[in-house]
């Protein structure tokens, strides 16, 4: 079965076949490939982690992944790309996300991967819980608002800074 | 009506349930199953001005109009990635 670009699950996170079925869309006009994988850190904030468990509401997920792909597609005219998130325990070490982003130029791979990172951490409904030494907690960051144009400009600022 | 309520992460902690039923008059909005469920579970009003909300597994306003069986999900803030 051919790899999804899109996906959200317990599955550990696969890189060369994400790589493959982007690279697979090209006709040889890429000439760049850029890929992120976010990794399970051993610390976070003075704390020791011992690993994290990650909860998705996986049918909006995939929405927000949809979502993503659209802005980037609109801001970098031409550029594809693939997006797995992974849920449940992870272990320090262990992949929790991948992006991976094809265009022509290097310069625009790297921004618009750069860019879905922090798209991710804004809309997409994941949460993290961290077991840490003496407690666990749930990690919350952003608000999630697809909508908020301040936000998207940010990550768009930091994705081309 | 009936409706289907979704809570996540913390959320789901304060209430003590993932997923639960809930009765609601027609004509109900996000809004109203909220604050019904924060009467329930006191410790989710302080999530009021920080959560999202969905309709049927997409984001929708505090203000949308609920119908019988819609899925309703309330969001803590999100850590992914």
């Amino acid at each position: 079965m051919p790899t999804p670009l899109f996906a959200i699950g317990p599955a550990p996170l696969a890189l060369e076949p994400l790589v493959s079925a982007v690279a697979s869309g090209s006709d040889g006009v890429d000439g760049a490939i850029t890929v992120f994988l976010g990794l399970v850190r051993n610390h976070n904030q003075g704390r020791r982690v011992q690993y994290l468990e990650y909860e998705a509401y996986e049918p909006l997920a995939l929405k927000a992944f949809a979502r993503i792909d659209e802005e980037v597609r609109k801001r970098w005219p031409g550029m594809r790309m693939a997006l797995h998130h992974r849920t449940g325990r992870l272990d320090i070490g262990e992949a929790s996300v991948v992006i991976v982003t094809a265009s022509p130029h290097r310069g625009d791979a790297f921004a618009a991967c750069r860019y879905v990172i922090e798209r991710v951490k804004q809309i997409v409904p994941v949460w993290k819980r961290e077991y840490f030494d003496g407690g666990d907690v749930w990690i919350e960051g952003a608000t999630a608002d697809p909508d908020d144009q301040h936000a998207r400009a940010e990550a768009e600022r930091i994705a081309c800074a | 009506m009936r409706v289907t309520v979704r809570l996540f992460a913390r959320l789901r902690d304060i209430a003590g349930a993932a997923e639960m039923p809930r009765e609601i008059p027609s004509g109900a909005t996000i809004r109203t199953v909220w604050k019904q469920l924060a009467g329930e579970f006191p410790g989710l009003a302080d999530y009021e001005r920080s959560m999202s909300s969905a309709l049927n597994a997409d984001y929708a306003r505090m203000d949308a109009e609920v119908h019988d069986g819609d899925e309703i999900a309330f969001l803590p803030p999100v850590s992914g990635g």
